[in-house]
């Protein structure tokens, strides 16, 4: 039965690439994954863990080898046809020939929005971002976290009901990364989007999600589901990070880790 | 180098010129009247006036009147027409060159049977000597009558310019619209953009830097194939037929053979400025060129 009242729903979903030897990598190995509207939902584990992969086959980027998913009661093609999400990956992947403003404009250009409301809603977006004053700026005068910032805008045009952010902060230094978590956290109250984002760090993650999904290594399996209860007050502050609640939980989320079957392959966290 | 001023690269020009002037003259100057010679090979060019006349001689030449005739005008008016000439064809050459070029290159990308079927024969076909297909283009051309329109052997000239002119421009532009990053393109299909519109919006926009250096290859390419072919088909009126008139006036009149070639310069002088002018034009697509 499929239930349009989840943002996502995934079963016994499975991805295998063939390598070039002819064998079977097997990325993810039967998932099951639920995902209600408006929550936020971190996907974590080691690399290699198919967290990506689970993203990219919400994001119709990739095709499943078995199993079912449908995106807001729809097929995964029909959702990103009808641009039910909007995504950000690593690197903020901003066309160099554009400004901010005709970066943020693209999606809303490709689906044919007019050009009236197109202005009002870039002009929206870049306020909220916080970088009015750059709209006629192109990506090469902005420093990596302002262009980051500008790919979340870019993802949120459409008024998207699904936020998919693959590692959006990976690449920026430690502090610009817990100002965009916490401008990450404001935005998604603001907009009340389910999100499924993918990370390799546990406090960022704790910070953000309403629940942590923990993953195994290959093939790639969801070993732990955590929901974290930040208490009265959490709104996404920065002090959160401080407070009792958020260790506690952050202890959780390296417990579930290191009790894996995984936690004694090196370089697992 | 950016934000050099342009009065900066026109003296780096000028001094280019100059080094040039100095370095024929200078050879001129100390090297061996009557060449040098080991055995039978030629080791060092002769440097009588007759086989290098000096820089001025040239320059003097093309303000003297062109043949003994009585009202003949300057030297430089007749190889200003010849250059004019052939200018006109290597431009029609360059312009069909690109538009194949683009087709091909649209083809390749959109098929992988295709590229796969193309591009060797791309890659072959520039080592067929021009020599050997000037003929062969100009026979074929005689056979083409539909109607008013008859086969003229300027076209022959420019089909042969537009030969040497399509074969940088396919591969740059194969390799442009194929440059975005997987990143880019998933994004662009996230949004739900097909192939056409990321071809308009991302493939075509990230070609620019990789398609820019070709057409000026392909410029000089349309240029040095428009004179050569008409040498080899014979055609009046251009550059090249210039060169081979004027190259047997050598005996008393040493500056006049290397009037048609200043005109042949100046003719991929202005190939490659109208170049410059389209890379100027799309500027905003070249961001990052230039960054480290």
């Amino acid at each position: 039965m499929i239930d349009a009242s989840e943002a996502v729903r995934a079963r016994n979903l499975t991805r295998v690439f063939s390598d070039e030897s002819g064998g079977e990598v097997v990325a993810l190995g039967g998932v099951d994954f639920v995902l209600a509207p408006g929550e936020f939902v971190s996907l974590i584990g080691p690399s290699g863990c198919g967290k990506s992969t689970l993203m990219r086959l919400i994001a119709d980027l990739d095709e499943p080898s078995g199993g079912s998913l449908t995106v807001f009661g729809k097929s995964a093609s029909e959702a990103r046809l009808a641009g039910d999400y909007g995504i950000a990956f690593q690197q903020a992947g901003l066309l160099p020939w554009r400004t901010v403003r005709a970066n943020v404009e693209l999606p809303l250009e490709i689906h044919g929005v007019d050009r009236a409301s197109r202005r009002e809603r870039v002009a929206e977006l870049i306020e909220m971002i916080g970088l009015s004053e750059f709209a006629d700026h192109f990506p090469d005068q902005l420093s990596g976290g302002m262009q980051q910032r500008v790919a979340i805008a870019r993802s949120l045009s459409e008024q998207p009901r699904l936020l998919l952010m693959d590692e959006p902060f990976g690449a920026l230094d430690e502090m610009t990364r817990e100002r965009m978590q916490n401008e990450l956290a404001r935005i998604r109250r603001e907009t009340g989007a389910a999100v499924v984002f993918v990370t390799h760090s546990i406090p960022e993650a704790v910070f953000l999600s309403d629940r942590v999904v923990v993953m195994s290594q290959r093939p790639g399996r969801i070993i732990d589901e955590l929901r974290i209860d930040l208490g009265p007050g959490a709104d996404g502050a920065g002090e959160i990070r401080e407070d009792g609640a958020f260790f506690r939980a952050l202890t959780a989320v390296r417990e579930s880790f290191h009790g894996s079957p995984n936690a004694h392959s090196p370089g697992s966290e | 180098m950016r934000g050099k001023p342009a009065t900066r690269t026109l003296l780096y020009g000028l001094a280019g010129i100059v080094a040039l002037a100095l370095l024929w003259e200078g050879y001129k100057a100390i090297g061996p009247e009557a060449g040098f010679s080991l055995g039978q090979v030629p080791l060092l060019p002769r440097t009588s006036d007759l086989a290098m006349p000096h820089v001025w001689t040239m320059a003097e030449r093309l303000f003297l009147p062109a043949t003994a005739l009585p009202g003949s005008p300057a030297l430089w008016v007749p190889v200003l027409e010849a250059a004019r000439f052939s200018l006109r064809i290597a431009a029609a050459g360059w312009v069909l060159g690109v538009l194949l070029s683009a087709l091909l290159a649209l083809v390749m990308l959109r098929f992988r049977l295709a590229r796969a079927a193309i591009l060797p024969w791309v890659v072959l076909s520039q080592t067929v000597p021009l020599i050997a297909i000037a003929p062969l283009v100009r026979r074929w051309g005689a056979q083409i009558q539909l109607g008013e329109f008859s086969w003229e052997n300027w076209m022959s000239v420019a089909v042969i310019a537009t030969y040497l002119a399509f074969f940088p421009v396919t591969v740059g532009t194969l390799r442009g619209l194929s440059s975005p990053q997987q990143s880019h393109l998933d994004l662009m299909r996230s949004f739900g953009a097909g192939w056409w519109r990321t071809l308009v919006s991302l493939r075509l926009p990230a070609s620019v830097p990789f398609v820019l250096p070709a057409l000026r290859l392909a410029a000089a390419s349309a240029v040095i194939g428009t004179v050569v072919a008409e040498v080899s088909i014979g055609l009046r009126g251009g550059i090249g037929r210039l060169i081979v008139e004027y190259a047997s006036a050598t005996g008393g009149d040493p500056g006049k053979p290397w009037a048609p070639i200043f005109g042949a310069v100046a003719v991929g002088l202005v190939a490659a400025g109208v170049v410059a002018l389209i890379g100027r034009l799309l500027m905003r697509f070249r961001r990052g060129e230039d960054s480290p």
